[in-house]
């Protein structure tokens, strides 16, 4: 394929994470992959979260901007897509962008919010026609809800083949206990929590657990929905920053996270192509060690 | 909720402040030239109101606004990005009734007191002024909020009239309750127009009880 200026420059910007020569122009291969324990599938370790970004309704002018973050997201080598049917409008407007991006791979992961198993059945269905996929990768009980009806429902559908994995999710540290007996009693392929540079409970418990019981992490709120990102602009990025090659904030808080060995993708949600190509660089380079990464936490903390 | 004591009230916020901004724009654009309109529409039903006859011809306008903007902005527009909202949208449909049944059964007999009226008229003509809002804060007038497309400027409209014609005490909930709910979301979106939908819920009702004209009907 001639590399046209276009072409060039929906490159360029991840360019620094391709190794050449590239299997096909768009998809850069140098991106840090995790291994779903359930399957030894491996997915790039940075994925694309959209609660409140893509939550645009009708607006054409944003729904397209959110189909460039898309697009963006697909050519730097992004493959796994977060959402919910609690999050308004962002199912729709991932199907409009996928209907026009048709990406050759993607990862589609959404949850099922309600009580009642034809309620949660139903619910499956609607948010299917809403991405326009043929079936999801990955079903996930948000927030715990209803969980001992619809997860044994979810693995029902596994096992039937319409759907390749099913998970459980909570964020900002809640109902940790209950997660964590779940987690032991319960077949799970993923788990999404929060974890970042401050909320840091997870590692206490869960992703020890998880890494026992070969689950995939998937963690949500990498910048605590951008109040750490926010929090962080003004302050200049100290020097360990080029040691693991973070180029911003967002970066180092990234790596701290995939840093750890049981996480398996980090979902940041953004409404910025900027930030998209941002967040899947991180996905390349070196990892902070131990030490290090109590030093960003630190430094983070003191800031 | 269990765990309710771990939430803030941003963590209620499914949309971003741009989203919600540009709902307004895509309004004004949709139906342009109406937004000029607007702002005249409120203070004509402001004067409407001080002849018994002309009360009941403004009680009708606002019955057909609050079915637009219940409609047009609640249903088609804000409603897709808040799922709260789809449940205000058959309450505006609601007061859209009220109003039409007290248009068709006149105001009231009795005229409310002077003081009252006045208080009803800052209202009408805070209604009349909320395009301005958005460029005082920074935000491009095609932003604007716009009398009889909006749901803020028409339900501080709406409260003003009532306290100039004296409606009956069932026309006053729904654009009170619509009121704090746009206050709370404002407050969440951290801007302070969250205090002029608050201060118009509080005020009009409490200038209602205090000058209490004529005995509530409807
Ligand atoms: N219970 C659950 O299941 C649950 C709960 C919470 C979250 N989640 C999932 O996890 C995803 C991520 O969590 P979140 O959206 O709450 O928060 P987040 O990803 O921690 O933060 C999102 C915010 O970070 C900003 N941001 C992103 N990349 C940036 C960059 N490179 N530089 C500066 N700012 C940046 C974004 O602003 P810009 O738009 O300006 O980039 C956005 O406001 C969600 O979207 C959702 O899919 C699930």
């Amino acid at each position: 394929m001639p590399l046209t200026r276009r072409r060039f420059l929906e490159l360029a910007p991840g360019a620094a994470l391709a190794a050449l020569p590239m299997p096909s122009a768009a998809q850069p291969s140098a991106l840090l992959t995790r291994v779903i324990p359930s399957s030894g599938e491996a997915v790039p370790a940075v994925g694309l979260g959209t609660w409140i970004t893509f939550n645009v309704g009708n607006d054409p002018v944003l729904r397209a901007e959110c189909t460039d973050v898309m697009s963006a997201f697909f050519a730097a080598g992004g493959t796994l897509i977060d959402s919910s049917p609690m999050y308004g409008s962002s199912q729709p407007v991932i199907g409009h962008g996928l209907a026009r991006l048709k990406p050759q791979r993607l990862f589609s992961a959404e949850k099922v919010w309600t009580s009642g198993a034809s309620a949660g059945a139903a619910q499956i269905e609607r948010s299917r026609q809403l991405w326009g996929v043929p079936r999801f990768d990955l079903l996930q009980v948000h927030n715990l809800l209803d969980w001992q009806t619809q997860l044994p429902r979810l693995q029902a559908m596994k096992a039937a083949g319409q759907v390749r994995y099913v998970g459980i999710t909570t964020s900002e540290g809640r109902r940790h206990a209950e997660l964590e007996r779940i987690m032991r009693e319960q077949r799970l392929d993923f788990v999404q929590l929060s974890y970042n540079v401050l909320d840091r409970e997870a590692e206490a418990r869960l992703l020890p657990l998880a890494a026992d019981r070969g689950i995939a992490v998937l963690v949500n709120r990498p910048f605590r929905q951008g109040a750490l990102t926010r929090a962080l602009a003004r302050a200049p990025l100290p020097g360990w920053a080029g040691d693991i090659g973070a180029t911003t904030w967002a970066q180092a808080l990234l790596k701290f996270i995939l840093a750890h060995p049981a996480v398996t993708v980090a979902i940041p949600a953004t409404s910025r192509v900027d930030h998209v190509r941002e967040n899947l660089a991180a996905a390349s380079g070196p990892l902070p060690g131990r030490a290090l990464r109590e030093r960003i936490s630190a430094d983070v903390k003191a800031l | 909720m269990g765990e309710w004591w771990t939430y803030s009230p941003e963590d209620f916020l499914m949309f971003s402040p741009r989203v919600y901004w540009r709902m307004f724009a895509l309004t004004n654009g949709a139906l342009w030239p109406l937004p000029l309109v607007g702002p005249a529409l409120a203070l004509a039903a402001g004067l409407l109101c001080l002849r018994a006859r002309g009360a009941r011809v403004a009680l009708a306008m606002l019955a057909a606004l609050w079915a637009f903007v219940g409609w047009a902005f609640l249903w088609n527009l804000y409603g897709v990005v808040n799922w709260a909202v789809f449940y205000a949208a058959p309450l505006f449909a609601l007061q859209a009734v009220l109003l039409a049944l007290a248009a068709a059964r006149g105001p009231a007999q009795q005229r409310p007191p002077v003081p009252r009226q006045a208080a009803g008229a800052v209202l009408v003509a805070l209604a009349a002024a909320y395009p301005l809002l958005a460029p005082l804060a920074g935000r491009p007038l095609s932003e604007a909020e716009v009398f009889a497309l909006a749901p803020d400027p028409t339900a501080i409209g709406t409260l003003g009239i009532l306290l100039i014609a004296g409606g009956g005490a069932g026309l006053w909930p729904v654009p009170v309750l619509w009121c704090l709910f746009s206050a709370a979301t404002l407050w969440a979106l951290g801007t302070a127009q969250a205090a002029l939908p608050f201060a118009a819920a509080v005020a009009a009702p409490a200038a209602a009880l205090f000058w209490r004209g004529a005995p509530a009907r409807a």
